[in-house]
């Protein structure tokens, strides 16, 4: 308090604005307004000691003071005080003044203004007198012209009305011209336009009389347009011009369609009846008679290529000529393509393009023409193409001759690369996989073909071979009796024969596998647009040419080679045991290596994946080995059993108690020899030699001593006690218990030894059968000892082990020793100068 | 019980003729014909003890001459007849005499003295023991001179022992014995014809229809005849690739034929269907001399061939029961235990059952036991007769 009052003191009064705000503030303060710094105040106001609160008591104040001040305090307080008065008195002159300064300049300037405000009042009036004097003038001119303008507008709204009468009434004219000019579409557009009015006028009589010859006209041209449409000749521009306006006339759209696809149809059935007179067969009938005359003109034109060299008089009436002068394959779809795929292509554009694809202009037609449209082009495809296929099938069914492949996949091609035309043109039809599938038929369908034409070649050349073998022997030794020399021809004529035979067999049938293969593979070939389907990836070589032809193929010649050996009866039959011999090679080669090249060579070829299980070449080879092992015991079996025949009826028609003293080997023996050998020298031709047990020099001396000497000397010579039948037995049995069971019919193994071997020992044992059911007299057995003494000489060298052989003939002289009456064997000595006497 | 294990028998000839007795039912016995030319043929029965394993024979003597094929009167056990070539000694005296002689084969009905079951056994041990053997008794010839040699003879299958067939080469005879058979008289006879020389290798009376019909192997061929008419029913050409060696007749099922040649092969007919066989078997590596069916149980077929092997095949499939043996068994004689049925058990498949390899020369004979449904006999030709049993596990499946 006492600083800012000193403060307050100390400053001058006007000199600092601060003082000055100061003044203001508590001027303020005195008139109340002391809206800002409220807060402030309160504070400050509640204390009644403070000078310049609003709250200040004087009397507070004073005694205040004066209780705390001293005297010299007091007195300085009141002069500070009487200062303070003093200036702020001061303060209030001068702004009393300052104020009364402003009023009078104030009070001067409301006078002036006062005045001048009535000099303009008066203006304002005058201005207004005036504005109401040109409104009145306005009004009136507006009021006088608004007649006028009226007449005015009625007046263009009748030259405007005229004019479309006057186009309505020179319409029927204007139509008729059009129509004579044949300005069709400009006919059509100026009757739309004035369809409505004549529509909704149509009640009043002069109107209806237009619209009558408007319609009646118009009828006309639609009647026109009609016969146009109809009429085949005109071109796709016209036609499509000729339907566009038809639609505008609000020709229904499905009947369109329906006129324009059977006018299409008709010209598609033509190019069909092309194609199918083409199938038939030309011999049939003259070639006139084959075409329907109800197919006019064009039809005949169309069909005289085909029939032209027939009619041709040189070769009329000779089926040879005429059937192969035919067009091929190719030709056939080449013209199938161009006629009929070609049109086709055109009626499903122009089609699309007038129905289909049509902008959809005015609301003319439905929504759902294009779905109808579409709908319907469908139907009629498929229809066509029907018909089309079965005829192509027709002709891929009869080219039968597998001669030449690739006309037919050439075509077949073709076929297919024309059909995709369809494809893109109408995605979604049917048309194209049909297509498709009919190649793959027609593929599938070759390859049988194929196989069949294997088949028969292979069974061709087994009769060529057949023929081949049977015609040396003509002459030969089946014919019998004096076949003496017969045997030895036969063995010079077949080592020429046997293996040429065999190589030039196997070699064209190879040969015919390749070429077929190579036939095949054009269905696979890159250029080939079909070659790239799903089944000529896969399928077609897995299964179809792996399996169905190859693999078929080989399994057949094993199956047919194995009939040989059940069909035909064991008497031996028609097969020729060479034959057999050279099948069992045949399919043994198959076996170790022709399967696995021809396999090979197909998966090579035709890169086969194997997704689908096939048949393991393994199993093929089982087949074949199994076939000729059966074959090769045939073929032991069936010459055994002519040995055997020769020597059983040798055995049997004889007499043998009442023969006489030999003297000679017996001439079947000689035969079964020589039978032998030149079985001998077949089966080397074919088969490798085999293995034999080593023998000792000069067997046939040596053994044949062994055989005939002491052993056997003990076998019969002494005389017949029950203790020496009891030795026998018991000789013969410790011999037996020390030598292996025999099989007779067992399987051979694939070499020469052991094939002859196998047709000696069924020789021999039915020779032992066969003693054993007679009963000899003492020459008889003699007449044995010579023959089995004879055989000795001759068969050890054909077997694997010529123990065998003696043991064989040892139980033949035996055995018929045992069934002699008076048993009294030859000298050996005799026996040998017999043999050897031949 | 080891008795799986064959028994053997040896006899000291050659020997190609077996029988079981037919008209025996409760001993285990077999008669074996001996061929030998140069001594006294004989006639073996053999008996065989089946719980002791033991075999004992009887010894008679067949002083005709080697015989070829025998066979037992189904009516009386101690008649049987034989085929036998004329004594080897006469012969060889008549060919010694004229130089011209001529070997036939006859055929003869005989009666076993009734002394030789009682007297005369003795073990197979001591076959010099037989000193004294005795002499059959010759009933009655069936001549046949006019007709060639016999090549068997057949028994009316179940009759009363009164009706023989003799086969004699390309004739076909019936006899009528009287009561006692000291007679024969030929009631009817067929004569097989046509070109070449025909000749009967075999044949059976079949026990179907009334038994009256036979059925013959000539060559390849295999033939029916009505006994009534005497006249051919059918005829099954090339039934073999060659020659047919035996035939036997389904004894359960009718029309049921099994034959066996030297094509190695054993063909089931139905003679009702003679383009093909039924069934057709190839086990053999040589001829097929012989084949038989059991007589209870069909299913079992036995054969016997020159590869000197025996084998018995179960051939469910064609036989009487193929499912098994479904009716119960009145026929078990022989004090088998009760047995359950097993009704899950699973129909045999055909199969070789067992090959038996005892003989090491050629079978030309087996026979089932006529007493014993399980056993049979097979006789080789160096005389050895072995005896077999059907294994235990099949003769179980088939009664269970």
């Amino acid at each position: 308090m006492d600083g800012d009052i000193c403060a307050t003191a100390t400053t001058p009064p006007d000199s600092d604005p601060a003082r000055k705000r100061r003044v203001h503030g508590m001027l303020k303060l005195y008139y109340g307004l002391n809206e800002e710094g409220k807060t402030v105040d309160q504070a400050e106001s509640m204390n009644p000691c403070d000078i310049n609160g609003t709250h200040f008591d004087p009397e507070v104040y004073l005694n205040k003071l004066r209780r705390e001040c001293s005297l010299g305090e007091l007195m300085d307080q009141e002069s500070c005080m009487v200062k303070q008065i003093r200036s702020l008195d001061s303060d209030m002159q001068t702004l009393v003044y300052e104020n009364y300064n402003k009023f009078i300049s104030a009070t001067d300037t409301i006078r002036k203004m006062k005045n001048d405000f009535k000099k303009m009042e008066d203006e304002m009036d005058c201005l207004s007198t005036n504005m109401a004097a040109i409104t009145e003038f306005s009004a009136h001119i507006s009021g006088t012209l608004q007649d006028q303008h009226a007449q005015i507008t009625k007046l263009s709204g009748v030259h405007t009305l005229l004019r479309k009468l006057q186009f309505l009434f020179e319409l029927p004219a204007r139509l008729n011209k059009c129509l004579e000019l044949q300005a069709y579409s400009q006919a059509v557009s100026s009757h739309r336009r004035a369809r409505c009015v004549l529509q909704q006028y149509s009640h009043m009589p002069s109107f209806r009389g237009i619209q009558d010859d408007c319609h009646a006209i118009m009828d006309k041209l639609a009647q026109e347009l009609r016969q146009k449409f109809r009429d085949g000749g005109s071109s796709a521009k016209d036609l499509s011009e000729c339907v566009e306006l038809l639609l505008q006339l609000d020709e229904p759209a499905e009947e369109l369609c329906d006129k324009f696809l059977i006018h299409a149809q008709s010209r598609l059935e033509a190019n069909l009846r092309g194609l199918e007179a083409e199938l038939r067969p030309p011999l049939s009938s003259g070639p006139t008679s084959v075409i329907d005359p109800s197919i006019g003109p064009a039809r005949r034109l169309s069909a005289a290529p085909t029939a032209g060299s027939p009619t041709d008089p040189t070769s009329l009436g000779n089926p040879f000529l005429s059937s192969s002068s035919r067009t091929d394959i190719l030709e056939f779809i080449d013209r199938g393509c161009n006629e009929f795929v070609s049109s086709l292509c055109l009626v499903i554009a122009s089609y699309q393009e007038l129905f289909v694809n049509r902008p959809q202009e005015g609301n003319l037609a439905s929504k759902n023409i294009p779905h109808m449209a579409i709908g319907k082009l469908h139907a009629f495809v498929d229809a066509m193409a029907t018909c089309y296929f079965s005829l192509v099938e027709r002709r891929i069914q009869e080219e039968k001759s597998v001669g030449d492949n690739s006309l037919l996949v050439r075509a077949l091609d073709r076929f297919h690369r024309r059909l995709q035309a369809v494809a893109k043109l109408l995605p979604g039809s049917a048309v194209p996989s049909q297509g498709t599938e009919i190649v793959v038929r027609a593929a599938r369908e070759r390859i049988q073909q194929y196989l069949a034409a294997l088949q028969s070649f292979y069974l061709d050349s087994l009769r060529d071979v057949r023929q081949a073998l049977a015609a040396p022997r003509l002459g030969g030794s089946s014919a019998g009796g004096g076949s003496h020399l017969a045997g030895p021809a036969t063995g010079k004529d077949a080592p020429a024969s046997l293996p040429e035979l065999l190589s030039s067999l196997s070699a064209s049938i190879l040969n015919q596998i390749k070429s077929v293969m190579a036939s095949v593979q054009l269905f696979t070939a890159k250029d080939i647009t079909f070659s790239n389907k799903p089944y000529f990836k896969g399928e077609f070589c897995s299964q179809g040419v792996r399996e169905s032809l190859v693999v078929n193929f080989i399994k057949f010649v094993c199956q047919s080679s194995r009939q040989f050996c059940e069909s035909v009866g064991d008497r031996g039959g028609s097969t020729p045991p060479a034959l057999l011999l050279l099948l069992s090679r045949l399919c043994l080669d198959y076996e170790t290596s022709t399967i696995t090249y021809i396999l090979t060579l197909t998966d090579e070829q035709f890169l086969v994946q194997h997704r689908s299980p096939v048949t393991a070449v393994a199993a093929l080879c089982g087949e074949a080995r199994e076939a000729a092992q059966k074959l090769l015991n045939h073929y032991v079996k069936v010459q055994g059993l002519i040995i055997s025949q020769m020597l059983r009826k040798s055995v049997e028609t004889r007499d043998w108690v009442n023969t006489i003293e030999p003297r000679n080997v017996r001439a079947v023996m000689k035969r079964v020899v020589e039978d032998t050998t030149s079985i001998d020298v077949q089966v080397s031709l074919l088969y490798e030699e085999g293995t034999r047990k080593a023998h000792s020099s000069d067997s046939s001396k040596r053994t044949f001593s062994v055989y005939s000497g002491s052993r056997q000397q003990t076998r019969y010579a002494p005389s017949y006690t029950p203790s020496a039948a009891m030795d026998t037995n018991f000789l013969s049995n410790i011999h037996k218990l020390f030598s292996e069971r025999i099989d007779i019919f067992s399987p051979v193994e694939f070499n020469k030894v052991s094939v002859v071997t196998g047709i000696i020992k069924i020789s021999l044992k039915t020779f032992l059968e066969c003693v054993r059911l007679r009963t000899f007299g003492r020459y008889g057995l003699q007449q044995i000892q010579v023959d089995c003494n004879y055989l000795q000489m001759y068969l050890w060298r054909f077997v694997s082990d010529e123990n065998l052989v003696h043991f064989l003939l040892d139980e033949i002289v035996g055995s018929t020793a045992h069934r002699c009456l008076d048993p009294a064997p030859m000298e050996q000595s005799v026996i040998e100068v017999i043999c050897e006497r031949g | 019980m080891e008795d799986d294990a064959p028994v053997i028998y040896g006899l000291e000839f050659q020997a190609r003729a077996l029988t079981s007795q037919t008209a025996e039912s409760d001993a285990i016995r077999f008669l074996v014909g001996t061929q030998s030319l140069k001594f006294d043929n004989q006639i073996h029965i053999i008996d065989f003890d089946d719980e002791n394993n033991i075999i004992s024979k009887s010894v008679l003597l067949h002083q005709a001459g080697e015989i070829w094929h025998i066979s037992a009167s189904p009516a009386d056990k101690a008649v049987l007849s034989t085929c036998y070539n004329k004594n080897a000694t006469q012969l060889l005296s008549i060919f010694v005499a004229t130089s011209e002689s001529r070997v036939v084969t006859c055929g003869a009905v005989w009666r076993m003295p009734p002394e030789w079951e009682s007297g005369s056994h003795e073990s197979p041990d001591d076959p010099h023991n037989s000193h004294n053997p005795q002499n059959l008794e010759l009933l009655c010839h069936l001549d046949n001179s006019a007709h060639g040699n016999a090549s068997s003879v057949l028994w009316e299958p179940m009759g009363d022992g009164t009706r023989v067939i003799s086969l004699a080469d390309n004739h076909a005879l019936l006899w009528d014995l009287t009561e006692s058979s000291t007679q024969a008289t030929i009631s009817s006879s067929a004569t097989l014809e046509g070109k070449g020389q025909l000749k009967f290798t075999s044949g059976k009376w079949g026990p179907h229809h009334n038994c009256t019909q036979l059925a013959t192997a000539n060559d390849t061929a295999i033939r029916g005849w009505d006994l009534r008419t005497m006249s051919q029913i059918y005829c099954i050409e090339n039934a073999h690739g060659q020659l047919v060696r035996d035939l036997d007749f389904n004894p359960n099922k009718q029309y049921y034929l099994a034959s066996c040649g030297d094509d190695c092969k054993v063909k089931f007919w139905d003679v009702r269907n003679i383009n093909e066989p039924v069934k057709s078997l190839e086990e053999h590596s040589h001829w097929v001399w012989s084949v038989r069916y059991n007589h209870s149980h069909d299913q079992l077929v036995l054969t016997g061939s020159s590869d000197s092997r025996v084998i018995l095949s179960n051939m469910v499939s064609i036989s009487s029961e193929p499912f098994g043996h479904l009716v119960d068994d009145d026929d078990l004689s022989d004090g088998e235990d009760n047995h359950q049925y097993d009704k899950s058990k699973e129909p045999l498949q055909d199969s070789i059952i067992s090959t038996y390899e005892e003989h090491e020369d050629s079978v030309y004979a087996v026979e089932w036991s006529s007493a014993d449904p399980w056993l049979f006999a097979s006789l080789s030709y160096d005389g050895r007769l072995v005896i077999n049993r059907v294994p235990r596990a099949l003769k179980y499946h088939i009664l269970l």
